[in-house]
């Protein structure tokens, strides 16, 4: 008894000597505001190279602090100037002049101009392109540059996404000496630059002292990649990380809330979590059977159980923060018995057998778990099968080789996806299209909403897939941390205005 | 004269009854269908109503141990009856025909050894895609590698004792000389470590369903519920005990179960545990 | 002999060009295009087409084959998909961790199994001896990526002694970095070091039970310097050759173990490669481990047929 005593007393000793010791630092940290920053993500990029892959990891690591692409986008969505310091669009759209700022360089010293420029956007497109994006610069037909800081792009045809497209990682403007070595060794015109990359554990930028433009307020920051949510939260609360950025141990959460040490933000992504379904397959080419399953989910208790309640639930494939939403989350309310009812309205009564394909994601694979449960509450069985993202592609994205699988689409504004034509949906509605060859045709903002709206009506009647809820973008960070995106516009972990109090 | 029975021997055939005992049982009753999800409930510690709370999604640990149970020895159980199966009579043959027969089954062994086995089936499922069946496909190649090394050994030394060479001289065919002589003779040598392998497919169905390629969901698992636990470590830590104890006590159960035989069967050789 | 050995080197070389057959062809069996995957949804057919070439795998399989074997047989293990690096160069980074990791495991294997060995042996049938089986049996069963576990929990997330998981290089100093490895170290030692104990214990039983050990002990030889001068050298052969037969386990322990702590080595490089099919990297490494666990095999054959006069003394 009396050594536990012993040891309680010691401990309270211990904590408020620990106190003490923080109020000090604390102290020494207002009087010297920390110019260093660590940056956990969940996930390694597999290279560096924003212009020669999809992995998210890749922009969220190069994207605005290392490459810069003609333009970026800022934390709320908005275009703001990259590598361009101005630019103008004629009046038919089809010719876009861009400005660069006139002492730009790149890491390795040498001038960044318009020839750089017209190296990166012909590369972009060449033949032998590797762009994951390709299609982003197929509207250009001519790229001129009358004098190094001035860039002429012609396009084809006129294309309303043409600048959110030049403001993507896709887009950023590389070296023709160091294009082919920036998987490994990146060299852009960012604030920062590279220092060396540890593998398996962390990219090291340190600022770029040349840098022509507003110079961050950090002097090195570190991208630290732990995929384990147990150590996530032991380096978060070992203070070896200062900020987590798309951090998904959502049931750690509470723990970061209470605790002053930490801010929690919670914010958007454009990913909507939809449980993709084959409209081409029986049984859900009838419409009964998918708004059955519409009726069998229940939204609440997913994102209750899978994000914890972090999430906001889409009746449509829209995000509720985008202008042109519609609410249409209470067209089909939580109704096992309804969802019965269809069913053997539409010929199965006792329900049927069907497999659930699942990608490695978290809100995948436990979303999956738990939506073939409520399935299974009204007779449908779904056998769940876990593929890698390498069998995802091949068998159910380009394969169409599926019944059910769930998957969040992360691009933004990607409603038209329901209007190509062998997209692996399977959908086809002569409604759907129409509306969305008058929206590529209509400029005016107001009316492109109302007709976004429509859409997303007709998606919601047709229950195309199960719309579940849109993937939240939590961001766990050290209380003092300021200028840390709280919404996802576009992958990118943009650092270049962050800084400590 | 009557050998004792050794220790190991009781103390493993307990544990591994008490292993089918709840595997059986878990076919007529659980505490709550081991499946049924609750999320308001979920991640609870051990009370009165859930012996051994509940997983993330409010599902009742002990019902999904328990059915885990069935799945883990039904894996096993189809690893080493396929490797049996597979091995057995690639060993017997290998001793019989000596010569090129046996350096082939001896080659292939090496082959199949050349890679250890939770790597096999980490290639066979990215091959044939995730699943028990795989998982078991893979581990019974293995298995039948071990089982044909052993049986080969066991049989050879058979071969070579005079019985065996009087029952040849006396007109006997190496085919019915295999199944009168040698088979009875290393059946027990091959009891006794099919049920070493039982154990080592126990823990390789565990580590796989772990990492995610093994049973698949709603059908619990083991290992994957430690997988799943893993991630509440902070919130649950004790989630993260349970199915690892029931994994010990199956993998230690049929160790035991295999010295014992083994001890019981052949007293002058000491167990070493080599599996 | 020599005849012997050279038979061991020749199916030596056999198995292993067997194994890079084998994994060649399992590889082309998997599904899910390598192209496909690094560019995602967006790709177009001709990018894919172009990004297929710059990987090789336009060619057809056999010349593929014969490519990527005749290079290795020069050494070359090619460039990864993924990473576009020399894979012998990621295979070298990989192993500082790895290497390090199986060392680190043995040394803590047999620094615990030796002495609990022994101890068992001297202490037969008494309370020493009940508690060094109990233990032994005790980690015979628990799978290693279990005992990771609750290292973790107790270890990192309770007492908060050493890193959940995650390895910070060796450029940052020797201590940090075998900090971070100690607790997989551990994980992997323990099952070892359980199985190890109780071959010593019977080894060094069977060599006390021997005639020189009992003249010895006729001789007035104390009982501490019979077991550390004679029983124990003596059993170091079986010993050696447990451990030689149980690398293979390491190996796969390894996949498992740094995968569980995320740590950078070797395992978690193949386990991600097969995700991300990076068949360059995949085969590589595949081949390298078969390689090892082989001549590892081989040698333990050898050392047996030195030890044992008979040919075919521990092949069963």
């Amino acid at each position: 008894m009396s050594t536990a005593k012993q040891r309680f007393t010691l401990a309270a000793a211990a904590a408020t000597f620990a106190s003490l010791a923080l109020a000090a630092t604390s102290l020494t940290a207002t009087a010297q505001p920390r110019t260093d920053l660590v940056v956990g993500m969940a996930l390694e990029p597999p290279h560096l190279d924003p212009t020669a892959g999809a992995a998210g990891a890749i922009k969220e690591v190069t994207y605005a602090n290392l490459f810069e692409p003609l333009l970026r986008v800022d934390a709320d969505g908005k275009l703001i100037p990259g590598l361009a310091e101005r630019w103008t669009v004629s009046d038919d759209g089809l010719t876009y002049r861009f400005t660069l700022r006139p002492n730009a360089k790149f890491h390795d010293g040498t001038a960044a101009d318009s020839a750089d420029v017209k190296f990166t956007l012909d590369r972009a497109r060449a033949a032998d392109s590797v762009n994951a994006q390709k299609a982003y610069f197929a509207p250009i037909s001519k790229i001129e540059t009358p004098d190094p800081q001035t860039v002429v792009v012609t396009l084809s045809r006129p294309d309303g996404l043409f600048l959110f497209h030049m403001a993507s990682g896709d887009a950023a403007i590389v070296a023709p000496e160091s294009a082919a070595t920036n998987k490994q060794k990146p060299v852009g015109t960012g604030p920062f630059r590279f220092d060396r990359w540890v593998a398996g554990d962390r990219v090291v930028l340190d600022r770029n002292p040349d840098y022509d433009g507003v110079k961050p307020k950090l002097d090195r920051v570190t991208f630290r990649f732990i995929s384990d949510p147990a150590a996530q939260v032991a380096a978060l609360k070992a203070g070896d990380i200062d900020a987590f950025t798309l951090f998904s141990t959502y049931e750690a959460l509470p723990e970061f809330r209470n605790d002053p040490k930490f801010t929690v933000t919670v914010g958007s992504t454009e990913g909507e979590t939809i449980l993709s379904t084959n409209n081409a397959r029986k049984p859900f080419d009838d419409v009964r059977v998918r708004r059955a399953m519409a009726h069998a989910i229940d939204r609440k208790t997913l994102i209750d159980g899978v994000l914890y309640g972090n999430g906001v639930a889409i009746g449509s494939h829209f995000p509720p923060h985008r202008e042109g939403y519609v609410d249409l989350t209470g067209l089909y309310p939580y109704d096992p018995a309804k969802a019965k009812a269809l069913l053997a309205e539409a010929g199965y009564p006792n329900g049927f057998d069907t497999t659930l394909r699942l990608p490695p994601p978290p809100y995948a694979r436990r979303g999956g778990e738990l939506v073939a449960a409520m399935l299974a509450e009204v007779g449908i069985r779904a056998k769940i099968e876990p593929v890698e993202w390498a069998a995802w592609l091949e068998k159910t994205f380009k394969g169409k080789d599926y019944d059910l699988t769930m998957i969040a689409h992360t691009e933004p504004l990607d409603i038209d996806i329901y209007a190509r034509p062998d997209y692996y949906f399977n959908y086809k509605s002569e409604r759907f299209n129409a509306l969305n060859d008058e929206l590529n045709r209509t400029q005016d903002p107001a009316k492109r909403n109302a007709l976004y709206g429509e859409e997303q009506k007709v998606l919601a009647e047709d229950a195309v897939n199960g719309f579940l809820f849109m993937l939240p973008s939590v961001t766990v960070q050290k209380a003092g941390l300021t200028g840390m995106w709280v919404n996802r516009p576009i992958q990118a972990n943009d650092v270049t205005g962050v800084s400590w109090k | 004269m009557r050998r004792r029975l050794p220790l190991s021997l009781h103390l493993g055939a307990a544990l591994t009854l008490l292993l089918v005992a709840m595997a059986l049982l878990s076919l007529l009753w659980t505490p709550y269908p081991a499946e049924q999800v609750r999320v308001i409930a979920r991640l609870k510690p051990p009370s009165a109503a859930h012996w051994l709370g509940t997983d993330h999604f409010g599902r009742d640990v002990l019902s999904m141990i328990m059915v885990g149970a069935r799945n883990s020895l039904a894996v096993g159980a189809a690893a080493v009856g396929l490797g049996l199966l597979g091995g057995v009579p690639l060993g017997l043959l290998a001793a019989a025909l000596g010569r090129w027969g046996d350096e082939v089954v001896a080659r292939l062994g090496d082959l199949v050894f050349a890679f250890p086995a939770v790597l096999t089936a980490i290639l066979l499922t990215a091959v044939l895609g995730a699943g028990a069946v795989n998982v078991v496909l893979a581990l019974a190649l293995f298995n039948a590698a071990v089982l044909a090394r052993v049986t080969r050994g066991a049989a050879l030394a058979v071969w070579r004792r005079p019985f065996v060479g009087a029952a040849l001289a006396l007109g006997r065919g190496p085919l019915s000389a295999t199944l009168v002589h040698v088979l009875p003779n290393i059946a027990g040598i091959v009891v006794v470590q099919a049920t070493v392998l039982f154990a080592v497919a126990i823990v390789n169905e565990a580590a796989l369903s772990y990492l995610g390629l093994g049973i698949q969901p709603p059908s619990p698992s083991w290992g994957r519920m430690l997988g799943d636990a893993q991630t509440y470590l902070f919130t649950a830590p004790l989630q993260a005990v349970f199915p690892g104890v029931a994994i010990a006590l199956s993998v230690m159960g049929l160790t035991m179960l295999g010295d014992g035989l083994r001890d019981w069967l052949d007293p002058r050789h000491r167990s070493s545990g080599v599996m | 002999m020599l005849a012997f050995l050279l038979r061991r080197l020749v199916s030596l070389i056999v198995t292993v060009w067997l194994a890079s057959i084998v994994v060649f062809a399992v590889l082309q069996l998997v599904p899910g295009d390598p192209a496909l995957l690094m560019l995602g949804v967006n790709a177009q057919p001709d990018t894919l087409a172009a990004l297929r070439g710059q990987m090789g795998l336009d060619q057809p399989i056999l010349t593929r084959y014969l490519q990527w074997a005749g290079a290795l047989a020069r050494g070359d293990l090619g460039v990864s998909l993924t990473y576009a690096r020399p894979v012998a160069e990621l295979v070298v980074e990989r192993l500082a961790v790895t290497l390090p990791l199986a060392l680190l495991s043995l040394v803590i294997s047999t620094a615990l199994a030796l002495p609990l060995g022994l101890l068992a042996a001297a202490r037969r049938g008494r309370g020493g001896d009940w508690a060094v089986l109990g233990f032994s049996q005790l980690g015979v069963s628990m799978p290693s990526f279990w005992i990771a576990i609750l290292l973790i929990l107790l270890f990192s997330l309770t007492l908060h002694w050493f890193p959940a998981g995650g390895f910070p290089g060796w450029g940052g100093g020797i201590g940090p970095a075998l900090h971070a490895l100690l607790l997989p170290a551990l994980a992997l030692a323990l099952p070892e070091a359980a199985i190890l104990a109780r071959v010593t214990r019977t080894a060094v039983l069977d060599t006390l039970a021997e005639d020189h050990i009992r003249t010895a002990r006729a001789k007035g030889v104390g009982r501490a310097a019979v077991l550390l001068r004679h029983a124990l050298p003596n059993a170091l052969i079986p010993v050696a050759t447990v451990l030689g037969l149980q690398i293979s386990f390491l190996v796969a322990g390894a996949v498992v173990v740094e995968n569980v702590f995320t740590l950078p080595g070797l395992g978690r490089l193949l386990y991600q490669a097969i995700g991300q099919r990076d068949l360059i990297v995949v085969q590589g490494v595949v081949v390298l481990l078969a390689l090892f666990v082989v001549v590892v095999n081989a040698l333990v054959d050898i050392a047996c047929a030195l030890a044992d006069p008979r040919p075919k003394g521990l092949s069963s």
